[in-house]
């Protein structure tokens, strides 16, 4: 059994360091000290499981673990985190309050170890990240990954979002990136007097907008300062105009 | 409840003054028209202690019923009533007092001045109600202005308590779960930091606002809490912090700074991941205590245009609540450099 910390505050990392010798079947293999270490680590050992806290520099830690292909299991720790913890309890193999003490750890570590033997059904991070709650901070920016190097994108250098296959593929002033999400996802993440649905597949952040035509029947197209075309559907354009106000 | 005028010393003493003067001009009066001193005298006498019972009157009727601002003929109707009252009675009196047998005539001379008699009477007293509705109007409105004077105070005193009361749980939380780390490996350090934080703690449990603090306790506290931080996140950071000897017994707010230093170091270093340096200068600038402290930040990834950012709101609100001005907090972004700026105005 393979596990990694990551955690920014060293104390807390010894902590869960010292909890752990008492559990012999457990192999510590890295400490990261930051999601972008974490991403490293999680590739090149490949844990079972990861204590991870939500409170990091640059990215936290439900934004590490969408940079990853197939998240191992979590533990989360943290202080106090009124934006996560009500989604934990459905989501998470457990979450350690900081501070813990040594019974709580060995229970959580306890729930985890039974879940493996039994091969219980793992827990779906991916549906856990998509329902959890942001932050405001979490709400201004994107964090992806383009070749190995992770890229953090404030959502006003957003132009538009299209949707390709199971992607969702952001175009912003830097280039475009691609995100393993959905568009619902981003319906509900992103700031809605900002950004609008005008189409199944299309997403715009409406400062971008320099005009609307008419286009075909009943049907629009959005030109953007970027000189680019985005189609608008007829319920599209009606919500285009409730948020702009005309 | 309101004042009556009859209580302020300065509205009674010219109010006597002028009654006295009044009657004064009547005894003349009645004297220069030929009837005897002591006549003349009575009758003075008589008429302007009725219309003093009708002042007294007027003043308590309005005391306690002010007519609504569409009922002024209720001011009219008041006056003609009193001063019916006033003069009939006079009459009565000085008529029941002094027949003809004492001063041929006098009775006469009731009859035919009763109606100058009543329109004097009706004037000065029409005078004292409006006098009367003025100050009551005058008076009422300085009760409600200071009701909603403290009301407001109550307000500001509750928010400002609030304001200084946001500490954050994570950083409590976190300090603890530091202590317990410590506690196995370094049991000397777990204790002091216990130390460190319980001071901490009894520092920002101080009360009234109006106690404001020497630079030099500010500091103290502050250190307290830089220390603590430094065990929670190790080397990634150092503080730096440069003042100006003369600034120590300068007064500030208590608590004021440690939400721009928790600021500075959250987004020093959530903000990055390398070595942090926060540093903060104390000067004195003019009038004015001026701190100013420094962190990094990342340009790319940060938004410190939308306002001051870096949720110094609450810093902002309480030096406008204190001194009733928003150009106290300055901030800057240049160069990966995030720079605020906080001026204290100096008491007396």
């Amino acid at each position: 059994m393979k596990a990694i910390i990551i955690d920014d505050e060293p104390l807390a990392r010894s902590i869960i360091k010292e909890y752990l010798q008492h559990h012999p079947q457990i192999q510590l293999l890295a400490e990261c000290s930051d999601g972008f270490e974490g991403v490293k680590a999680i590739q090149q050992y490949q844990p079972d499981l990861i204590f991870l806290d939500i409170q990091m520099p640059k990215i936290n830690g439900f934004e590490m673990l969408e940079l990853i292909e197939q998240p191992p299991q979590v533990i989360f720790t943290t202080a106090f985190d009124e934006y996560a913890i009500k989604a934990f309890e459905s989501h998470a193999v457990d979450y350690l309050l900081k501070p813990f003490s040594r019974e709580r750890f060995d229970k959580a570590v306890g729930k985890w170890l039974a879940q493996e033997n039994n091969g219980a059904a793992k827990v779906n991070l991916t549906s856990f990240l998509d329902s959890a709650v942001r932050t405001p901070a979490e709400q201004q920016r994107v964090v992806v990954k383009l070749s190995g190097k992770i890229s953090i994108i404030p959502v006003d250098d957003i132009h538009y979002l299209e949707a390709a296959d199971d992607y969702v593929k952001i175009h912003t002033k830097g280039g475009s990136f691609l995100k393993n999400k959905t568009m619902g996802h981003f319906e509900t993440v992103l700031n809605k007097d900002q950004f609008v649905r005008t189409h199944r597949s299309y997403m715009i952040n409406i400062s971008e907008i320099t005009r609307i035509d008419p286009y075909e029947k009943e049907n629009h197209l959005a030109i953007l300062r970027s000189g680019v075309r985005v189609p608008v559907s007829k319920a599209g354009y009606v919500k285009l105009k409730a948020v702009l106000g005309i | 409840m309101v004042r009556s005028p009859i209580t302020v010393s300065k509205f009674r003493n010219t109010f006597f003054g002028w009654w006295a003067v009044w009657a004064l001009l009547q005894g003349l009066l009645i004297y220069g028209y030929g009837y005897p001193f002591e006549i003349a005298a009575i009758d003075s006498i008589v008429t302007n202690i009725l219309m003093l019972a009708a002042c007294w009157m007027v003043t308590n009727i309005l005391r306690f019923y002010m007519p609504e601002k569409d009922r002024k003929w209720y001011i009219l109707f008041l006056s003609i009533i009193l001063s019916l009252m006033v003069t009939s009675a006079a009459k009565w009196i000085l008529g029941y007092a002094y027949t003809d047998k004492f001063s041929p005539g006098y009775s006469l001379f009731l009859s035919n001045s009763f109606c100058i008699r009543l329109c004097i009477a009706f004037l000065l007293i029409g005078c004292m109600t409006i006098i009367c509705v003025l100050w009551y109007t005058v008076e009422e409105e300085q009760v409600n202005r200071q009701r909603k004077e403290d009301a407001e105070r109550l307000s500001r005193d509750a928010e400002l308590y609030k304001l200084r009361q946001q500490l954050q749980p994570h950083f409590l939380f976190n300090s603890l779960n530091s202590i317990s780390a410590l506690i196995s490996s370094q049991p000397e350090q777990a204790r002091k930091m216990i130390y460190q934080l319980s001071d901490f703690l009894r520092a920002t449990l101080r009360k009234e606002e109006e106690q404001w603090v020497k630079m030099e306790e500010e500091l103290q506290t502050l250190e307290l809490y830089l220390d603590i931080e430094k065990v929670r996140f190790g080397h990634r950071l150092t503080t730096f912090i440069e003042k100006d000897n003369a600034c120590l017994q300068m007064q500030l707010p208590p608590m004021l700074l440690q939400p721009v230093m928790e600021n500075a170091i959250k987004f020093g270093l959530y903000d990055t991941t390398d070595v942090v340096t926060i540093s903060m200068f104390i000067t004195k600038e003019n009038d004015y205590l001026k701190v100013v402290v420094k962190n990094p930040f990342d340009l790319e990834t940060s938004t410190p245009k939308r306002g001051t950012g870096f949720g110094l709101n609450s810093v902002k609100r309480r030096l406008y609540l204190l001194f009733a001005r928003n150009d106290l907090v300055e901030t800057e972004a240049e160069d990966h450099i995030f720079t605020t700026s906080i001026r204290i105005p100096q008491q007396g």
